[in-house]
């Protein structure tokens, strides 16, 4: 599949702001995270900052992006309006959970109230985005049941990571935040690899005998292509990666995203908290660079069942 | 509503015969004549000129070799919307753009709420879906729908444009929904199949298989599945109908 930048970013930056305001959803009414104005403005404000950049981002590859409004009625059938929807509905308990934090100082009862819905609704969101893929049956690596949790698990791992670096900004220097950071990472890795080795062990069930119907006579050799370039179809669907360059850049993807950041994080267990903010940002950078190649790939090892039209043998 | 109706009162669709398909492309040139006029306007196409040409067409016909050595053909394929029962396209649209039509089965996109974000194109298995690039919407096969009903038309006219422009009758346009109808009783007598049936998105659309060979009967019967017997007795019959086919095809 062709990597499409404005979707890659989106679900990056958007992921990581779900992850965040999940965490602040839920810790600021727990009372773990500053109740002040200033942690509430800088936290949720970077956590609604990234959530929106994301979402304006993704309608950078629509045709008519001054329609994307329309994208919120179909929510009955669609998991892309599903994800409009759910991602238009978090700002609400997320704009409620803000009010009280940043001018009343207050993230109990209601407040705390509208921290549980929006970290639901964010989650929700999460869920969409990555049903949004999985329920595609015409691209194997996409349809199985570890992409949704992938999505989850990374947009918690990058909040976490966030959220150990704006604690550290306010002056709060927590063992727990790194920790979150670290198991959360953890878990994220553990469900990446298995969702990678579910789509490299997924078997190639459609071939161009089957797809033309012609089996019955034969082996099935393309002749001549319907065209002389190649068209939507084979530019969308069509993108391939080499096998040697996917496995290198899922090594680099995995270094950026887990193995950096987890190791940081233990260090910033041990180090003041001056030199924990560098490490701290050190760990957002990488894992965010990490998970942008992860999306990357994500596409660009997708095939899509379209191509044995086109002359792949198998998909 | 991307919701799909729970039946259709008919369901219109082509008939497709793979053995009579010349490859001439007529069906996909009128096609494009058609539609970049008609329902489907613009149907653009960017550098037309230059080196990378490339635009959104509804029909493409590939051609395939199939078999080995004497045996192996040469099959042309034009490939279209299937209009499917259960198209995974409209399902997936975000906006209400994509649709199935209760009353005749025709899938179609409304080019005014189409955001083109070209989950369509991801979710339909046959490459059905082309992006206009310049038009930002997605194009598709419209099964003709401004011919089939024109009345200002003379009968002979109202069906897709491909099937009209077909020079050897390789197209067949109807009602695939009555069992009745000349298209279901030719797919019922040609053994005329689905696209991937393992899909689950029940094409309206069936595909005739190219009949067997006539200069080697024996051969082609064993590679289209009907068993010839092996063994002396049966050999005999088998063998004068082999005889009785060259002769009557000379």
């Amino acid at each position: 599949m062709h990597p499409a930048y404005s979707v890659i970013f989106f679900t990056t930056a958007s992921g990581a702001g779900y992850g965040l305001l999940i965490l602040l959803g839920l810790l600021g009414p727990l009372g773990w995270v500053p109740q002040t104005s200033v942690f509430g403005l800088v936290g949720l404000g970077l956590a609604l900052t990234l959530v929106t950049g994301g979402l304006l981002s993704s309608t950078a590859h629509l045709g008519h992006p001054e329609r994307a409004w329309r994208a919120l009625s179909q929510w009955r059938s669609s998991w892309l309006s599903r994800e409009g929807v759910a991602s238009l509905a978090t700002y609400v308990p997320a704009g409620v959970l803000g009010i009280g934090w940043v001018f009343l100082e207050r993230t109990d009862g209601f407040f705390a109230a509208m921290g549980v819905l929006a970290a639901v609704f964010a989650v929700g969101t999460l869920v969409c985005t990555g049903m949004i893929y999985a329920s595609l049956p015409t691209i194997r690596a996409w349809h199985q049941p570890f992409v949704v949790p992938v999505y989850v698990a990374l947009g918690l791992a990058t909040g976490a990571l966030l959220l150990s670096l704006l604690l550290l900004l306010v002056g709060v220097a927590t063992a727990w935040a790194p920790w979150l950071a670290i198991l959360t990472l953890a878990a994220a890795w553990l469900l990446k690899t298995a969702s990678w080795a579910r789509a490299d062990r997924a078997e190639r069930i459609y071939t161009v005998e089957q797809a033309t119907g012609l089996g019955r006579f034969g082996k099935v050799r393309p002749l001549e292509p319907p065209h002389t370039q190649p068209n939507y179809v084979m530019r969308e669907m069509g993108y391939r990666i080499g096998r040697k360059h996917a496995q290198k850049l899922r090594r680099i993807a995995v270094m950026l995203t887990f193995v950096v950041p987890v190791l940081v994080s233990a260090l910033m267990l041990a180090a003041g908290s001056g030199i924990g903010l560098l490490l701290a940002l050190g760990a957002v950078v990488s894992a965010g660079a990490g998970v942008l190649l992860e999306r990357w790939l994500f596409f660009a090892e997708a095939e899509h069942v379209v191509m044995i039209y086109y002359g792949r043998e198998a998909a | 509503m991307t919701t799909l109706p729970r039946s259709t009162a008919r369901k219109l669709g082509l008939v497709i015969d793979l053995d009579t398909c010349v490859g001439c492309q007529a069906c996909a040139t009128s096609c494009k004549e058609w539609n970049t006029g008609g329902y489907s306007a613009p149907l653009t196409d960017q550098d037309p000129y230059g080196a990378d040409p490339h635009g959104a067409w509804l029909n493409r016909v590939h051609a395939y070799e199939v078999g080995e050595g004497a045996q192996s053909r040469t099959v042309h394929f034009p490939r279209s919307c299937l209009h499917c029962e259960t198209p995974a396209c409209v399902t997936v649209c975000p906006t209400g753009a994509s649709y199935k039509r209760a009353e005749d089965g025709i899938v179609l996109v409304n080019p005014d709420t189409c955001i083109g974000c070209k989950l369509c194109s991801w979710a339909c298995p046959y490459g059905a879906r082309e992006y206009d690039y310049a038009d930002g919407v997605m194009k598709k096969c419209t099964l003709c729908v401004d011919r089939i009903y024109n009345e200002t038309f003379a009968p002979e006219d109202r069906i897709p444009v491909c099937v009209r422009a077909c020079p050897t009758g390789a197209r067949h346009f109807g009602d695939l929904g009555d069992p009745a109808s000349a298209v279901s009783q030719l797919a019922a007598e040609r053994g005329g199949f689905d696209l991937l049936p393992e899909t689950g998105c029940k094409p309206v659309n069936k595909y005739l298989p190219p009949r067997p060979r006539r200069d080697a009967t024996a051969a082609s019967a064993a590679a289209t599945g009907v068993s010839a017997n092996s063994g002396d007795e049966a050999s005999a019959s088998a063998r004068f109908f082999a005889w009785a086919d060259k002769v009557l095809s000379r």
